[in-house]
């Protein structure tokens, strides 16, 4: 009676993407690329305690287009880890679970981390002026 | 958008499915083909289109996605309606499961535009236009919309799903106060369809030993029972980096529920309880 090898039903090639498990894939990728990010960190830490030159090197890698691409990413990675992970702190105390609030929270997590991203940038930009 | 509850379709859809390849991670004979499209009679009012994942294990060939035109106009209301008015009039073949066609009974639960519901209590005109109708997700399939459900009920045999007690059996019912009784509300509602752990990315990629929100649900509902005494063992069958600790909180399952219940809730009451017996 039994098929040799039955067929096993599309799952992730169908299912809707929902707000729950697009913020749950989003926070993975952004623990993932934190983990790269801390590489960055280290480079930029080594390359200050070697010296000037290479702490120039560095510099010069920040500020171009790629490495302003890649902090911006970095901002708000960090801002939407740290959002979501207290999210996840007020599940793990059995908190949150009724949908509206599932929902609620995460649009919260969506639009605060977007707005520390720009506020942190906004900031950065500011000081950056008043130095020059 | 805010959904608040789990019966509500989004006003609108940014992505209907996530940006994979059709045909990522499934092996060759799991991939879908183009099936044939079986038109509606010249004299149809009003056509709805859907598309019906097949499957016939008696040829040698692979899934396939059909499409049904229906005469909307001369059918019941719900998806189901149009399935068996399918079966009744165009393709007899066309084989899934249902009973009830009043969502008590969970036999129809499937994957509709890509979430999983109960067909019978799945309005026609909530679907999109052709609708897709899958069959539960990441299942064995044993023909079009009948998925071999034997591991998901194996499962929920493991969370031994009735009453334990030490002591003798009293001469009548085991009394309950209603705060009690309360604490099961949400839960004893279950109708086991497996729409949440079907459903359940986790269950997807580890389904073989991570136990699913719909077996995990069963199991609070066990271990919140007042009569029930087996609380300490349940525990430590549950305390496992598999069984309950697979759960990543993604909640797909509470977002699916045909019936409303909460399946994240329950598996983050669990997880609390362990903590707190060991502090």
């Amino acid at each position: 009676m039994t098929h040799s090898h039955r067929p096993t039903s599309p799952a992730l090639q169908i299912y809707r993407p929902q707000l729950t498990s697009v913020l749950s894939i989003t926070h993975r990728l952004t623990g993932v690329a934190l983990s790269v990010g801390s590489l960055m960190i280290v480079a930029w830490l080594v390359a200050g305690a070697i010296g000037p030159s290479a702490y120039d090197g560095v510099l010069v890698f920040v500020r171009s287009w790629f490495g302003l691409v890649l902090l911006a990413g970095w901002t708000f990675t960090i801002f939407f880890h740290l959002c979501n992970g207290i999210r996840h702190l007020f599940w793990d105390t059995g908190r949150g679970f009724a949908l509206r609030t599932i929902y609620a929270s995460g649009w919260a997590v969506v639009a605060v981390s977007t707005a520390l991203t720009i506020g942190c940038w906004a900031a950065a930009i500011f000081l950056a002026w008043g130095v020059e | 958008m805010l959904i608040r509850s789990s019966d509500q379709n989004p006003r609108y859809t940014l992505l209907k499915r996530f940006p994979v390849p059709r045909n990522f991670k499934t092996d060759r004979s799991s991939r879908i083909t183009r099936g044939k499209l079986w038109p509606a009679p010249s004299r149809a009012a009003k056509i709805k289109r859907l598309e019906v994942y097949r499957y016939d294990p008696d040829k040698s060939a692979n899934p396939r996605l059909d499409t049904y035109e229906v005469d909307i106009e001369d059918c019941g209301p719900m998806v189901l309606d149009a399935l068996i008015k399918i079966k009744n009039e165009i393709d007899p073949t066309l084989t899934f499961r249902r009973s009830c066609r009043e969502g008590i009974c969970g036999s129809c639960a499937m994957n509709i535009d890509g979430t999983n519901w109960l067909a019978c209590t799945r309005f026609l005109s909530e679907t999109a236009n052709p609708a897709a109708i899958y069959p539960l997700n990441h299942l064995p399939i044993i023909k079009d919309l009948v998925p071999d459900l034997t591991h998901l009920y194996a499962q929920y045999e493991s969370i031994e799903p009735w009453l334990q007690s030490a002591t003798a059996a009293p001469d009548r019912e085991r009394r309950q106060s209603p705060e009690d009784r309360h604490r099961l509300d949400g839960y004893y509602e279950c109708i086991l369809c497996f729409c949440c752990t079907a459903g359940c990315p986790s269950h997807w990629w580890n389904g073989d030993r991570f136990l699913g929100p719909a077996a995990l649900l069963q199991a609070w509902r066990w271990l919140a029972d007042s009569r029930d005494e087996a609380t300490g063992k349940r525990l430590d069958e549950l305390e496992d980096p598999f069984r309950l600790y697979r759960c990543h909180t993604i909640l797909n399952c509470t977002r699916t529920c045909p019936k409303g219940l909460n399946p994240g809730r329950a598996i983050a009451e669990i997880k609390k309880m362990i903590i707190q017996r060991s502090s």
